[in-house]
């Protein structure tokens, strides 16, 4: 079997795997990072999205091998030192879920979304997240605490490069 | 908060004053609060039933029929055995003793046909995805590789898919007794008298596509056993319910059996369901004594959670000439699928009571036949059988106004319950406490700028604009708070409609509420939260909720039919009030005042017209202590109560919505959509918004997107989510929303229930904007999901059939 070094949110893990071995079956069943949740198996769903070096990936599409030396970030890696990122605080803020089933996916794709567009309109927030899907909230509070994230993290930035 | 501003609507938007302060006299409800549940959601510390991992845990993974109809001949698991990883391979033979059949609840008349529903197919499979042999292995990747060993011989028997065409003499039939369910007749009033010399009578059929409920968590059930007791960890809406029905079915008895709902990704009716996977999960943990595993793949639920909807509507209007509505007739289909499961045949008759809407009628004739055919049972999807009924006479409504040449809010108006007629006995029978009708259209009109939208209609009109303008009108009201038990006995379901809660004071003076609703996104921890802070006067903070595990919450009703604040909210309160009595007992003794003479105000008990003041937190520890209480007075400062409506509560909203429509590609855009609503009082303004957003998108779907699509021979064709269209966020407008209150007078808190409301209203908003805008071109309907290729192939055939008749005169 195939032997892999992964890190996620921030730990080391070597692993065998088969290499038929699903990314997100890694996460949630071999390293307990069930932050992460399945929704499909055709890859249309996205509440599998995590960072994976530095990139949104849908995790179910992506085999475990060829996450191989790759630096993986989930939704359970977002906080630092018990404060949550600007994203999650606006998705409570907002109101951006419901079942919650779907949000770590959208948490993480649009921070990705915002590495391409860091003041997106609602249209680019709506095209952006087209691979996200959420059968709560009709999206709209999702839009508002993307944009909000958006104002939030460049706030800080703003406010980092000053200082 | 700037974000909704720009907007540009003066739409109600919630405010930081609304977080702050409600209505500014310092109570919890009616403020706009975050919610206690987004901590973990947000951060990924959730747990989803396929989270679990126990010692030993099993995987299972079913085999399931190819065929919508087979007699099965052969089933040989003796290769899978061998697989690796494979501790067990079971076929419905092997649980055909034990296995009992699948629980329907509402048998809803005496005649009607109740098939033996076998949660492994042993001799016949009715529908393609029913399971007939299932795998037990290590891991889920062995699972699922050995069921290709397992060998099935079938012998195809002709399948069913057309409802119409299985009630014809001489149809296969899915079951020995035939392909008639049941008929259920209700009428009010002299049908005949109406039709008869009405000056305009109106005839339409509407089908109502079979939906995919799609809650994005797939189910998943773990079982357990310690050899005596059970323990059953399910994604459903229903831990209550499927406790007392899974030790009916199985045999396992009641008090050795505990059901738990952990997080549970949504549900929208597809999880108020005893399904087959839970029986089984349970079935093989006893076998085997070890624990196992099932969680779905997408594909694998398209096909076997339970559809929504599905029914053909034969509907008809008479009315006078000036508009005055006389009748409503409904023939029914109402597509059963191949089996009936916990509610399937009660679904239609919760629509049945809602076709006269909101409007006043003299007679009203209903007939329900429900039909069975080879495809996956339905069962309750959002609304269940209200939106149906919505639909239907929403949109017959503006064809009336179209034929009579009236505008369909004149038309609305003239025949809608006025606010001074209320309380109001419908024809149906159903007696509507408040509402105010006037209200939320004028200000739905008024935010959707209703006249100037029409001048642009007509001038696209005028113009022979190839893009259209049409405005949809949707007034519904629903019938939600399920229910009073008399009324739910009166209609032959198995149980009642009432909810319980439990409320206990801890010695600290913290709260503990114990709900048997069972949350799945709905926010009942915030929502009691803020009831249960106003109610006892202690800190929102201060306040937890516990619910979905039946060893903890022995009790409850769960989770359903807007039923959860208006009945198991209206619970809490009653348990507060209970444990205030009790507190005010202590206070009493402490301060040795009379009872009477204590009064309550925001958690602290006083000697009236003293300053001597005990807090409740004080009267718990006293309680607590037990050194010093009145005699007789037991020592503990908990109540419960559990709460049966004596009605239901009755929801209404205006909802507009303006599309746009290529005449020449068919594709429609929601240009805008204004709902207002009136779920009477709020206990949290944002959960409200939210709610009649995602209801809203549902409905939204309906109309333009969603279907569960068969072939003849039964398979269905949209087994994933590439195939079965789920709006992303692309796909959908923003909303205007607003809300007027008119509190309902049959609950305490004034509440009237939200959950559904949105996917009700916007399903025949959408679709009557669309047949408005087409209009002109001579089209009278669009079927469902209005897809461009379905516009375009209408206004084609409007335009031939025009063009023939032109050339014929
Ligand atoms: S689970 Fe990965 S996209 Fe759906
Ligand atoms: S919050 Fe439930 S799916 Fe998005």
């Amino acid at each position: 079997m195939p032997r892999i070094s992964v890190t996620v949110d921030g730990i080391r893990y070597d692993e065998e795997v088969e290499p038929r071995l699903l990314l997100v079956h890694l996460l949630r069943d071999r390293l307990g990072k069930t932050g992460t949740p399945i929704g499909c198996d055709t890859s249309n769903c996205g509440a599998c999205t995590v960072l994976l070096d530095g990139r949104s990936a849908k995790s179910c599409s992506v085999l475990a091998v060829q996450a191989d030396g790759c630096d993986i970030v989930t939704i359970e890696g977002l906080s630092t030192g018990g404060t949550w990122h600007p994203m999650q605080r606006a998705f409570h803020e907002e109101h951006a879920l419901q079942c919650g089933y779907c949000t770590p996916g959208m948490i993480m794709a649009a921070i990705d979304l915002l590495h391409d567009d860091p003041d997106p309109s609602e249209e680019s927030v709506r095209e952006g997240l087209e691979g996200n899907l959420c059968r709560c909230t009709g999206y709209c509070t999702i839009v508002r605490a993307v944009r909000r994230g958006a104002r939030e993290m460049s706030q800080k930035q703003e406010g980092a490069a000053t200082s | 908060m700037t974000e909704q501003l720009d907007a540009g609507v003066a739409a109600r938007q919630i405010k930081e004053s609304d977080v702050l302060s409600g209505a500014g006299d310092g109570r919890e409800v009616g403020r706009a609060r975050r919610r206690k549940e987004d901590a973990r959601l947000v951060t990924g510390r959730t747990q989803w039933t396929d989270n679990i991992q126990l010692p030993g845990l099993l995987h299972v993974a079913f085999l399931r029929s190819p065929m919508a109809h087979a007699r099965i001949t052969r089933v040989d698991t003796s290769v899978a055995r061998t697989q690796p990883g494979v501790v067990a391979v079971f076929s419905g033979q092997d649980f055909a003793a034990e296995q009992g059949s699948l629980p329907c609840a509402w048998p809803v008349t005496e005649d009607i046909v109740l098939p033996d529903h076998p949660p492994m197919a042993v001799t016949e499979v009715r529908y393609v995805g029913e399971a007939v042999a299932c795998v037990v292995a290590t891991d889920r990747y062995k699972a699922a590789d050995a069921l290709d060993a397992i060998e099935v011989d079938y012998e195809p028997l002709d399948a069913v898919t057309d409802m119409t065409a299985a009630l014809e003499e001489g149809s296969p039939k899915v079951h020995e007794a035939g392909n008639k369910a049941f008929t259920w007749k209700f009428a009010q009033g002299d049908i005949d008298a109406a039709f008869r010399d009405a000056a305009v009578r109106i005839d339409r059929t509407y089908v109502q596509q079979r939906l995919i409920p799609s809650a994005m968590e797939p189910r998943a059930v773990v079982a357990q056993t310690d050899g005596d007791s059970f323990t059953l960890h399910s994604s459903t809406q229903i831990p209550h319910i499927l406790r007392v029905m899974l030790a009916l079915t199985t045999g396992i008895p009641e008090h050795k059996l505990r059901v738990v709902a952990p997080d549970v990704g949504g549900g929208f009716g597809s999880k108020l369901q005893v399904t087959a996977e839970e029986v089984l999960c349970l079935l093989i943990t006893r076998r085997l004594g070890k624990p196992v595993k099932w969680t779905e793949s997408r594909s694998e639920g398209n096909l076997t959670v339970h559809h929504g909807r599905d029914q053909l509507q034969r509907i008809s209007v008479a009315a006078d000439a000036d508009g005055r509505i006389r009748g409503v007739k409904v023939d029914l289909l109402a597509g059963m699928g191949a089996y009936l499961m916990l509610v399937t045949p009660g679904v239609p008759l919760l629509g049945a009571f809602m076709y006269s809407g909101i409007y006043k009628m003299d007679a009203y004739d209903f007939t329900c036949t429900g039909v069975f055919t080879t495809k996956m049972p339905t069962d309750a999807y959002r609304g269940a059988g209200r939106p149906e009924a919505t639909f239907a006479i929403e949109r017959i409504v503006d064809e009336l106004a179209a034929e009579l040449g009236m505008d369909p809010i004149e038309l609305r108006r003239r025949n809608w319950i006025q606010h001074a007629e209320f309380p109001y006995t419908t024809v149906c029978g159903l007696t509507y406490d408040s509402g105010n009708y006037e209200a939320a259209t004028d200000r739905a009109l008024a935010l959707f700028g209703y006249d100037k939208l029409r001048a642009e209609q007509a001038d696209r009109r005028e113009r022979d604009d190839p893009v259209q303008l049409g405005i949809g009108v949707s007034t519904y009201t629903e019938m939600c708070g399920l229910a009073p038990s008399r009324v739910l006995g009166s209609l032959s379901y198995g149980a009642g409609g009432w909810e319980h809660a439990g409320v206990r004071v801890l010695p600290t003076g913290k709260v503990e509420v114990v709900t048997g609703t069972s949350p799945h996104g709905q926010g009942h921890e915030t929502a009691w939260s803020q009831i249960v802070a106003d109610a006892l006067g202690v800190p929102f903070e201060d306040v937890a909720v516990i619910h979905g595990d039946t060893s903890s919450s022995h009790k409850g009703m769960d989770t359903y039919g807007s039923r959860s604040l208006v009945v198991g909210g209206v619970a809490v309160v009653q348990a507060c009030e209970k444990v205030k009595e009790k507190a005010r007992q202590v206070a009493a003794h402490l301060m040795e005042a009379s009872p009477d003479d204590i009064e309550f105000t925001r958690g602290e008990f006083r000697v009236r017209g003293t300053g001597t003041s005990r807090t409740i937190q004080e009267i718990a520890l006293a309680t607590f202590a037990a050194h010093d209480l009145p005699d007789g007075f037991e020592p503990r400062l908990d109540a419960e109560a559990t709460f049966d409506p004596d009605n239901f509560s009755f929801p209404h909203g205006t909802h507009l919505c303006a599309v746009e429509v290529d005449t020449e590609t068919g594709a429609t855009k929601i240009r805008s959509y204004v709902a207002v609503d009136d779920v009477g009082s709020v206990v949290n303004p944002l959960i409200v918004e939210g709610q009649v957003h995602g209801g809203i998108a549902q409905g939204i779907a309906q109309a333009l997107f969603e279907e569960a699509v068969h072939d003849a021979d039964g398979n269905l064709l949209t087994t994933t989510m590439a195939d079965y269209l789920l709006p992303s966020a692309a796909d959908l407008p923003d909303y205007t929303t607003d809300r007027t209150e008119t509190p309902a007078t049959t609950n305490p808190l004034g509440v009237k229930g939200v959950g559904e409301a949105g996917t009700i209203a916007s399903t025949p908003a959408v679709v009557n904007a669309i047949v408005d805008a087409l209009r002109p071109h001579g089209v009278h309907d669009v079927p469902m999901p209005c897809t461009p290729e379905r516009v375009w192939r209408v206004l084609d055939q409007a335009r031939t059939t025009a063009q023939s008749t032109d050339g014929g005169l």
